[in-house]
């Protein structure tokens, strides 16, 4: 049976264990239907016109898995930032662990999506704010109908949240092949700040999917920084949807460190309601073998003197392939808005691919919108002026494509995530980095 | 009174199209429609031999099959394929051999669009190749060129007497079922030019066709075959204009280009088609395809200057098949009240060492859209292949748009391959640079926006310059000193 159909057959068993009552009941039924519709997409579509899920969707994955695993956290220690206190959200095969968790209620909700599903408290953020910015795609559409767990974090006003927050899925290997649909909510009001770490890891050399949507809602002054370090299993891939809102004045970056994974794709939409808005999207992206990585960006520049800044890096050896789709759309009203893109690309391998599609679409005249794209290798000269001082070939290369990736670390702002990504390039990279930063 | 920007755009918003004059001599023309008869009819009228019937015929099979692609960022309604008159031709049409013989309203109709025949004779500047309403009218200097060897002739006449060339050429680089318009423009192409330089020869003159759509209810399809042979070099030029109408008339066209071993293209075209009223009624649909392809050492520059049509739709492109071959592509924009362009090019680099330029300037004013769509695409096997491009657009006014959709697909590391993009209006500060040195606002805007397009308009050959000058006069006026 082709998967879509599964999961459509499987949604009716779902289906039958949920409260009629609950407020997202109706909104699932439309979001199945919609899929129905829709379906996964495919090449034929402009968005998708690089990166064909046909290899992954193949495989039959369990969408419930059969019995809860149970992790202790010297198994998954090395997978969280964990030489600084945090809040943990940790999910197991779309399961929460509460005991590898931290959770808190104390002015600021760090919890689940199931409780605020259901929980009357919660129902009027959720009214407000569940699905309400994604876009009725086929993937999100299939994300909505099965939403059952994930992160849920409220920071009500006026409060800088006392420590990061992580954020991170683990797969077992209880099924031969398992498909995860976290659904994640973020909403922080006026004045508040919160820095979120997220992570999806399999565990096992199964195949797993993550079909991944978290909604961001950024109110009046708020500031989000939330980093993503997608560094899984070669038989894992993410399809990650984020989707941001912010209000005026609020300052919104994302940063995602995309190393592992088969597959993996990021649609990254924000979404300016407001003045003065500053949104920053960073990447670094280095991948080998048979690695895919498809960064979709969109900023909707709707009101006027608002920023964007867009920086994505891209090291790309053996048979890889790499994607940037990145569109900055302004509005007629949005004038005197600033936004820039810069995507740049080391080939290492004849053998690897980029496609890149940086896109402007402006409506306003008073405007400073530019883009940059660049695909070459690294500079002959300074290769060998290293290697003339002593530093081998292999370490040279290593050193400077460390320097090619390292100026998109320079906004990231927890020192010890910056230490963790430093040294996952150096591994990445096969290079020793005799200096710290 | 000071001159400013608001003046500027309410004076492009007035400033009506010069060349929408139509000249009222007999035709020729179809019924309007088509079928694999209408197809036939016109292989029969111009008196084709069999193997091109059946290539249009093919063309035609192929393009019942296809439907009219939808993906440009450009809206429109589209044309009834079977209310046009695939066929129109001036009536009076005998075979000319000097220009004396040309019917005295044709060459006031040239007078008109400024390119006066005879002048052009006395200067020995250009030949002149033009068509008008689908048929090739006059070819100027023949006797000149073909002294050297080269073939320049309207394709008709090249079916007829080089059919080697034609039958070797014709559609290597634009297939028949290339693409809907490519499929259409196959099956009933009525004329077009034909040039061919032989091996090692430098074309002495720059060579030149002239379109112009004047029967109401028509659409022109026509097509045109460059040929340059092992180390030769030519200069192509193409003209078009077209009278104000309310309808909406069709122009869909194939260019093809053949660089060989060594050799050259230059080609420039000065678009000029009827944009429209200003109310966005009437205007060209323009749906070209162009291409090009280099063999080894070959170079193909397209220079374009785009500021009619209601609706353009086009992307000269080359192919760079031999090793260290070049393609340009240089092009201005000009879109005002409610044009749409969807223009660029694509660079297929397919050989080792080969370099493209790609230099792409957008003007939007009134309540146009302006686009940018490019591809450049380094194949696995061009080691050290290497591509530039600069997209520059300038708003002019908060109610149009300019789009950049740049496509880059690299499978070579070796490959270097830069894209840049800005999009802005012109600065308050650089006006006020200029007023402070003494020149007022009118001369300031017009030196910023020369500026802005002088690195395309360096591109034309001189016998074109002046005219692309008066054509972004027209779209620009005020703004171009």
């Amino acid at each position: 049976m082709e998967l879509k159909d599964k999961l459509i057959t499987s949604f009716l068993a779902f289906e039958e264990d949920l409260d009629p009552d609950n407020g997202i009941y109706d909104l699932r039924n439309e979001a199945i239907k919609n899929f129905e519709n829709i379906g996964f997409p495919n090449r034929k579509n402009e968005d998708w016109k690089y990166t064909s899920l046909n290899s992954i969707l193949k495989h039959d994955y369990s969408v419930f898995p059969k019995k809860e695993d149970v992790l202790e956290y010297r198994d998954i220690k090395k997978y969280l930032i964990h030489d600084i206190d945090t809040y943990d959200l940790v999910f197991i095969d779309g399961i929460f662990s509460s005991h590898l968790s931290q959770t808190t209620h104390d002015k600021i909700d760090v919890c689940l999506m199931s409780s605020a599903l259901t929980k009357p408290k919660y129902k009027p953020v959720i009214e407000n704010y569940f699905n309400k910015i994604a876009p009725k795609s086929g993937l999100n559409s299939l994300n909505t109908a099965f939403a059952r767990e994930g992160a849920f974090i409220h920071i009500h006003k006026n409060l800088q949240v006392d420590k990061p927050i992580q954020i991170i899925n683990f797969a077992t290997g209880n099924e031969t092949s398992l498909l995860l649909q976290p659904r994640n909510l973020v909403v922080v009001d006026e004045n508040s700040h919160v820095q979120i770490i997220e992570r999806n890891q399999s565990l096992t050399d199964h195949p797993v999917l993550t079909n991944s949507v978290t909604e961001i809602f950024a109110d009046r002054r708020a500031i989000v920084d939330y980093y993503k370090i997608q560094n899984d299993k070669l038989s894992a891939s993410l399809i990650d949807n984020t989707y941001i809102e912010q209000k005026s004045e609020s300052n919104v970056s994302v940063h995602t460190f995309s190393f592992g994974g088969n597959l993996t794709r990021n649609n990254l939409h924000f979404y300016q309601r407001g003045e003065r808005i500053d949104s920053t999207l960073k990447g670094v992206t280095i991948i080998e073998g048979k690695q895919h990585v498809d960064h979709n960006t969109l900023v909707h520049h709707i009101e006027p003197n608002c920023e964007s800044h867009q920086d994505y890096k891209g090291i790309f050896d053996d048979k890889s392939t790499g994607v940037f789709n990145g569109k900055v759309v302004v509005e007629k009203e949005a004038q005197k808005t600033n936004a820039y893109q810069a995507n740049n690309n080391i080939l290492a391998d004849d053998n690897a691919t980029i496609n890149s599609k940086p896109q402007l679409e402006i409506f306003a005249d008073d405007v400073r919108c530019s883009h940059g794209c660049t695909i070459g290798q690294l500079d002959k000269e300074a290769l060998f002026y290293l290697q003339s001082r002593g530093i081998p070939l292999k370490e040279a290369r290593g050193l400077l494509m460390y320097a090619f990736a390292n100026n998109v670390l320079e906004s990231v702002k927890i020192p010890e995530v910056k230490k963790r990504i430093n040294k996952l390039i150096a591994t990445k990279l096969e290079v020793e980095l005799g200096f710290n930063l | 009174m000071a001159y400013t920007e608001d003046d500027l755009k309410k004076e492009l918003e007035t400033k009506e199209y010069e060349y929408g004059f139509y000249t009222d001599i007999e035709y020729d023309t179809f019924p309007v429609g088509l079928n694999e008869d209408i197809v036939r009819a016109i292989s029969k009228k111009k008196n084709e031999p069999q193997w091109m019937t059946d290539w249009r015929l093919e063309a035609y099979r192929a393009w019942e099959k296809m439907e009219e692609p939808e993906w440009a960022n450009v809206k429109y309604k589209k044309p009834d394929f079977q209310s046009i008159s695939y066929y129109s031709a001036p009536n009076k049409k005998p075979k000319l051999d000097s220009l004396d013989e040309v019917d005295p309203e044709l060459l006031d109709t040239f007078k008109k669009l400024g390119i006066s025949l005879d002048e052009q004779k006395m200067l020995a500047g250009v030949a002149v190749d033009v068509v008008m309403d689908s048929v090739s009218v006059t070819t100027t200097f023949k006797k000149t060129l073909a002294e050297k060897g080269i073939i320049f002739c309207s394709i008709s006449e090249a079916i007829q007497e080089h059919p080697e060339l034609v039958k070797k050429y014709l559609g290597t680089v634009v297939p028949q079922r290339d693409n809907f318009y490519a499929s259409l423009n196959s099956a009933v192409f009525s004329d077009g030019s034909f040039c061919y330089i032989p091996k090692g020869v430098r074309c002495p003159m720059e060579l030149s066709t002239y379109f112009r759509i004047n029967q109401a209810g028509t659409g022109q399809f026509e097509r045109t075959l460059v040929i340059a042979d092992a180390g030769s070099y030519v200069s192509y030029l193409e003209g078009c204009t077209a009278p104000s109408r309310d309808e909406n008339q069709l122009h869909a066209a194939v260019v093809e280009l053949i660089a060989l071993d060594d050799s050259e293209i230059k080609y420039s075209t000065v678009q000029n088609w009827y944009p429209g009223n200003k109310e966005g009624k009437g205007g060209v649909y323009n749906f070209v395809t162009k291409r090009g392809i280099c063999e080894k050492n070959a170079k193909i520059s397209w220079t374009q200057v785009e500021t009619g049509s209601a609706v353009t739709w086009k992307y000269p492109s080359c192919i760079l098949k031999g090793d260290n071959s070049v393609g340009e592509f240089y092009s201005i924009a000009v879109t005002n009240n409610y044009q749409q362009a969807d223009t660029g090019t694509k660079m297929i680099h397919l050989g080792k060492n080969t370099k493209s330029t790609i230099i792409s300037k957008g003007i939007s004013a009134g309540k146009s859209q302006n686009s940018y769509r490019g591809l450049v695409q380094i194949n696995k096997r061009a080691e050290n292949a290497r591509n530039f491009s600069q997209c520059d657009s300038l708003l002019m006014g908060n109610k149009c748009g300019a789009h950049t959709f740049p496509y880059i697909e690299v499978k070579n590391k070796s490959a270097q391959v830069e894209h840049e993009a800005t999009t802005s209006k012109i600065g308050e500060d650089q006006i006020f640079y200029c007023n402070q040195r003494g020149i007022d606002t009118e001369k300031a805007i017009a030196l910023i926006v020369n500026g802005f397009s002088k690195e395309v308009l360096n591109k034309l050959p001189m016998e074109f310059a002046v005219e692309a000058q008066k054509l972004l006069e027209i779209s620009l006026e005020g703004s171009v000193g």
